[in-house]
């Protein structure tokens, strides 16, 4: 029998590794798949607590689905943002696309 | 047995997807689009009628009422479930709302021959019949809400149609902005409902258990003190209504509304929209009557009473033909109200629907007039009883039916009015509202007999009082309407004829009306001599109003009469100075507040600030200068290079760079976390 | 130690493993591969969890769908992308200290509270459950995520689109 807290630890871990990824990958792409590993990390919490302590109410297994398709939609526009980007600026690195500062 | 009522859901639909169909695909095809919009309001009128005609010798769905959930909200407090519903109110309002709207359809294709933007009016009388229906099968009160704003929005659109016209464009803000005030009010009253009840369905809401958990639970108001909570609700709610039937003092909004194309003044601002807040109050009857002696019911009547009288006094002197039916509206509108405030809630609904029957009429024929002469002055206008025979003959029957006179529709419901409050002033004294209300609304009746009978002798008697009116009948497409909703206007009243009348008491049913509608209310008993005041008051203004008026018909250049009343006229035609009292204490203190706060953004605490870090500048430079001056150099400097690494430091917090943000985000939260992990809590 | 648990720290390792990759690595398709292993793992993770239908789930959409988008975006961007770019900005190394001390908070907490030790048994089929909340208790819930996809499809294409 796994212990919860195992399955929180691994989420904690691999949420920061999606922070991280975020925060530090000068490519739009590798900030993309920060937020992607983010998204899987709370997935994980989400199952995890409804697995251990409501698993009568689906609660926690809708919400993942939901954020599954949320992600879905998320990578599909945030991809294509990138690629319209790429075509008009010529290039995928975020500090490139500074517009934000005028 | 239940099927056919299970078709309710659609009612909204049809004009729905004619809306949609109409905005999205066939704008360009103005024909296409009539029909679209005559084919989704038709289908309704059919399933409507029918449903009505079921529900009328049903006896469960008239006590009862008949649910059609549609889907339910999860919340933290369970479901809220929405859905349509059928039961006595909805089939008063079912047989009233979608013919009326029919009606006005279909005269709108007369009336807006010609204008550029021809289907895209057709698109938003679709969705305002959707707005409307759906406020009247809505089972609960946030479906009821959702709805009213939907009209909320329709009548901003249709007011500002003609938005090439500043006035127009100004008289949408208006209406939007003053009935928003009302539906905040409302929001509020709803959401104290739904924190004491956790329910929003009328159902629910008026099960025996949550009226008596309503009565018993009090709230605190500042002011006030501890107080019931049902009252609190009804008040709050009733502002809504205020808003939305232009009752005092949120009633300015009504007649500029005026500027809209006359179909939308008809079918919006006279018979359907403006009746919703009468609806509401209607509908949530049972918690304004919850506690009868507190105030929620005397602000109904005090409100309904005294806007009814103020807006008959103000039409008296007024020349803009639609407004004259406007300032009407406000005050029938007033009649309901203070019907409901005095406990009249047949009689209320009674009027409700023959006053939209014959107020569109009304309007319709007034539109012709418009359409016809080419003016909206009634000063200008004059002897278009012989062009315009078939307007003329309508507006007449109208005009019966507004002022009072027996048989004609108003006569019957606007007595059931008066009797009801003449009848609860009887059983509670002078010093009781319902005597209030019996005296103002007797005297308005006398009021709105003498400005109808201005109206029609300045409009359709005498001679044209400007050269350059060429008058013409109107095509069929607008007379057919009229003509209809005169058989209404003559004979709807006898639906609601007392029971004990002689004659056509018994021959129509043992006044149906109230079979229908008020099952669980005695009826009003018949009382000949209110009746007779009544009818006494309305022919002596259609009377004085044939004296002043009729008798020697206006000439051209000739002033009204009216003027000869001095200070009183001009107070009334500039309607009690409300508007300006408004611009003056509400609207430009609110620009001045603003202004106030602009001014300490920008010039008080701003700009100063800026001002004095640029006198430190100076000042600093101007030491630094002495300091150059004499021997220290390099303090100078040293200060510059201080500046300009303050300046690049604070340079790398707006690099613009969304990862430095979020940088800084994340290390707040860090922060948060260990604030709370260290604190004690 | 039980099968389950050797089975949960090997993955858990391989999964954080490759995320570790995903985030630090050089060659940006090399991240997206590995990206689609960490994926996996936490696909094996749904499955100790009782939840094969999520398993599935994750494997269809998140390396079916999602993975399969970046690669193709990548290739699609692929001047720029060379292996040879610097890859990290120039503020990795706070990032890095505030990701482990967020790491650090969270396990602190979560290892600090008493959780209850063992699942309780599944009283519930949760896929027919699934499936009914959705028609049931989530159907607006539901409906609302479709139509958001819906537009996210509609959008992406029109964003993407040359001009």
């Amino acid at each position: 029998m796994v212990p919860l807290s195992w399955f929180l630890v691994l989420g904690a871990a691999l949420f920061c590794i999606g922070v991280y990824g975020v925060l530090s990958r000068r490519n739009a792409i590798g900030i993309l798949m920060g937020v992607e590993l983010i998204l899987n990390a709370v997935n994980i919490n989400l199952i995890a607590f409804w697995r251990y302590r409501t698993p009568d109410h689906l609660t926690g297994l809708v919400f993942a689905v939901f954020v599954m398709a949320i992600a879905a939609a998320e990578a599909a526009v945030g991809l294509a943002l990138i690629i319209a980007i790429y075509r008009t600026r010529n290039t995928v690195i975020v500090e490139d696309v500074d517009l934000l500062k005028m | 047995m239940t099927e056919l009522y299970d078709w309710v859901r659609l009612i909204p639909l049809f004009p729905f997807l004619a809306f949609a169909i109409i905005l999205l695909f066939t704008q360009r095809n103005q024909k296409l689009s009539t029909y679209l919009a005559w084919a989704g309001i038709g289908i309704t009128w059919l399933l409507g009628w029918t449903i009505v005609f079921r529900a009328i010798g049903d006896k469960h769905v008239l006590e009862e009422g008949f649910r059609a959930p549609i889907f339910s909200i999860p919340t933290g407090r369970g479901l809220l479930e929405l859905g349509f519903q059928v039961d006595a109110l909805t089939t008063a309002m079912l047989f009233m709302v979608p013919f009326v709207c029919l009606m006005i359809f279909i005269y709108s294709k007369g009336y807006m021959h010609g204008d550029p933007r021809y289907s895209r009016f057709f698109a938003y009388i679709s969705l305002f019949a959707t707005g409307m229906l759906g406020l009247i099968v809505s089972d609960n009160l946030l479906l009821l809400y959702i709805f009213w704003e939907v009209m909320g929005l329709c009548s901003y659109l249709l007011i500002g149609f003609w938005y090439e016209k500043p006035s127009a464009m100004k008289a949408g803000l208006k209406a939007f902005i003053t009935t928003r005030i009302g539906d905040v009010i409302m929001f509020l009253g709803m959401l104290l409902l739904y924190s004491v009840t956790g329910t929003l369905s009328f159902h629910e809401i008026f099960s025996e258990e949550t009226l008596h958990f309503l009565k018993e639970t009090t709230v605190w108001l500042p002011l006030v003190g501890t107080v019931s909570v049902a009252p609190v609700i009804a008040v709050l709610l009733f502002g809504g209504a205020v808003g939305k039937s232009a009752q005092f003092p949120l009633h300015v909004w009504l007649p500029d509304a005026m500027e809209g194309p006359t179909p939308v003044s008809a079918l919006i601002h006279a018979a359907t929209m403006v009746s919703a807040g009468v609806y509401l109050v209607a509908r949530m009857f049972p918690i304004f009557a919850l506690l009868p002696e507190t105030a929620s019911m005397s602000v109904v009547a005090f409100i309904g009473g005294f806007t009814a009288l103020l807006a008959a006094t103000i039409a008296l002197a007024q020349d803009d033909i639609k407004r004259v039916l406007a300032y009407s509206t406000i005050s029938q509108l007033g009649y309901m109200i203070a019907a409901l405030g005095v406990g009249a809630y047949v009689a209320a609904t009674f009027h409700l629907i023959t006053h939209a029957f014959f107020k569109a009429l009304l309007f319709l024929g007034s539109g012709s007039v418009i359409h016809g002469a080419g003016t909206q002055d009634m000063m200008e206008m004059g002897g278009l009883r012989k062009k315009m025979p078939i307007t003329f003959w309508t507006f007449v029957a109208g005009m019966l039916a507004l002022a009072g006179v027996p048989p004609f529709a108003g006569f019957w419901s606007k007595d059931e009015i008066l009797a009801h409050a003449f009848e609860e002033f009887m059983h509670k004294g002078v010093m009781s509202w319902p005597f209030f209300v019996w005296l103002v609304l007797s005297l308005g009746a006398l009021l709105t007999a003498f400005y109808m009978a201005r109206q029609v002798f300045l409009t359709f008697y005498g001679e044209p009082r400007s050269h350059h009116m060429h008058a013409h009948e109107s095509p069929k497409v607008m007379t057919y309407p009229l003509i209809a909703l005169a058989v209404f206007a003559v004979f709807l009243g006898f639906v609601g004829v007392p029971e004990e009348f002689p004659v056509l008491g018994p021959l129509f049913g043992h006044n149906l009306f109230h079979h229908i509608v008020g099952h669980q209310y005695p009826a009003t008993p018949l009382n000949w001599g209110v009746m007779g005041l009544s009818v006494l008051l309305a022919l002596t203004g259609l009377f004085l109003g044939w004296l002043v008026y009729g008798r020697n018909p206006l000439k051209e250049g000739q002033p009204d009469p009216m003027t000869k009343l001095g200070p009183v006229y001009t107070l009334l035609r500039n309607k009690y100075y409300i508007d300006e009292f408004y611009s003056k204490f509400i609207v430009r203190p609110a620009v001045a507040l603003a202004t106030l706060l602009f001014r300490f953004d920008n010039s008080w605490v701003i700009d100063p600030f800026v001002n004095l870090v640029g006198k430190i500048g100076v000042w600093l430079s101007d030491l630094g200068r002495i300091f150059d001056l004499n021997i220290i150099d390099g303090i100078v400097n040293g200060v510059a290079a201080v500046t300009a690494w303050f300046g690049k430091i604070l340079r790398l917090t707006q690099t613009g760079k969304a990862q430095n943000y979020l940088l800084v985000a994340i290390l707040t939260v860090l922060l948060l976390l260990g604030l709370y992990l260290y604190l004690p809590m | 130690m039980s099968l389950p648990q050797i089975l949960f720290l090997v993955v858990g390792v391989i999964t954080l493993g490759a995320a570790v990759a995903v985030v630090t690595s050089r060659n940006v398709l090399h991240s997206a591969f590995l990206l689609a292993l960490t994926f996996f793992g936490v696909a094996v993770l749904y499955v100790l969890l009782d939840t094969p239908y999520l398993a599935a789930a994750q494997v269809l959409v998140y390396i079916g769908a999602i993975s399969v988008l970046i690669i193709f975006a990548i290739m699609l961007s692929r001047k720029v992308a060379a292996p040879d770019l610097v890859q990290r900005n120039s503020q990795w190394l706070l990032s890095l200290i505030v990701a482990v001390l967020l790491f650090g908070v969270l396990a602190y907490l979560t290892l600090q509270t008493a959780w209850p030790a063992a699942k309780q048994a599944l009283g519930v089929d949760a896929i027919g459950g699934l499936g009914e909340a959705f028609v049931g208790t989530y159907a607006l819930p539901f409906e609302v995520v479709s139509v958001v996809l819906l537009v996210a499809l509609v959008g992406a294409i029109i964003i993407a689109r040359e001009r």
